[in-house]
């Protein structure tokens, strides 16, 4: 049972409770235009490197055949770059 | 760095073609909330502010919390701990009900105020996205009871560790849909 707990992804999780608390104190905190945009970019980052760790250590992509890799870490930079772009474009 | 030999697919690869799909239909419309986001900027503004930021936390530690029990879950199953692994299922499962709970406190509350799915495009897409995600969580407890079922101590004598991975993906990827939603509907300004 404790062997279980001490798997990397208990640190995992602690590291996404942690992005989860950041991102909740930098969200509210932007005052200025430019502090706003650089608050929520900051946050769309943090959301989409929570995403990657889910699929690498949770999914156990880590451990996965390169290509299935690639799709999921491809629709991470896709999506984020999109959700990016058409917000700084705004 | 792992051999090649090493390397396996986690579950079967219907269950990722599966996945891949869904992630593809959520990346659209992710894309569509920001688009309409950027039309719109005073409207979202106004709409995120009726949020409660502290129930979107919560249902955001008890997803996290909830795919951390499902990992050890399938961990337990596969080292042979028979009973643990369908503890572990039945804790993510009563998370996924905490999360039910929660989204259903966040509409009493936000209907209550007059924020319904009619009042403008925030809450629209709001409820739209909240509403096809809350559905696959719904879907998602249903797998975790069929895993759960699959861990007891009668179904792990030849453990199907395949399925077991199958409805632990499906849990997970449920789990990261609601990550990127978060930051979107409740952090974006």
């Amino acid at each position: 049972m404790r062997s279980l707990l001490r798997t990397s992804a208990t640190p995992v999780w602690a590291m996404l409770v942690l992005g989860t608390a950041a991102s909740c104190w930098l969200g509210p905190a932007y005052g200025s235009q430019s502090g706003r945009t650089l608050a929520t970019t900051t946050v769309l980052t943090i959301a989409f490197v929570k995403v990657w760790l889910v699929g690498r250590e949770f999914m156990e992509l880590r451990r996965a055949p390169a290509v299935l890799r690639l799709l999921f870490d491809g629709w991470i930079v896709l999506v984020y770059g999109s959700l990016t772009g058409i917000y700084l474009a705004a | 760095m792992l051999d090649r030999r090493e390397r396996r697919v986690p579950g079967e690869a219907g269950i990722w073609v599966f996945i891949f799909g869904e992630l593809l239909v959520f990346g659209l419309l992710f894309g569509a909330f920001v688009y309409q986001r950027a039309e719109r900027v005073a409207v979202f503004d106004e709409g995120r502010r009726s949020l409660d930021t502290t129930l979107g936390v919560l249902n955001t530690l008890v997803l996290l919390s909830s795919s951390l029990f499902v990992v050890f879950g399938v961990r337990a199953v596969r080292d042979g701990v028979s009973t643990h692994g369908a503890v572990f299922f039945a804790l993510a499962w009563l998370c996924g009900l905490a999360f039910v709970l929660d989204k259903f406190v966040e509409y009493s509350e936000l209907t209550g105020a007059g924020n319904t799915p009619g009042t403008n495009a925030f809450f629209m897409y709001f409820y739209l996205l909240t509403g096809i995600h809350l559905l696959h969580v719904v879907i998602g407890m249903c797998v975790l009871g069929f895993l759960w079922r699959k861990a007891r101590p009668a179904g792990v004598r030849r453990p199907d560790i395949r399925a077991l991975e199958n409805g632990a993906s499906y849990w997970h990827m449920v789990e990261l849909l609601w990550l990127v939603l978060f930051a979107l509907l409740y952090l974006m300004g």
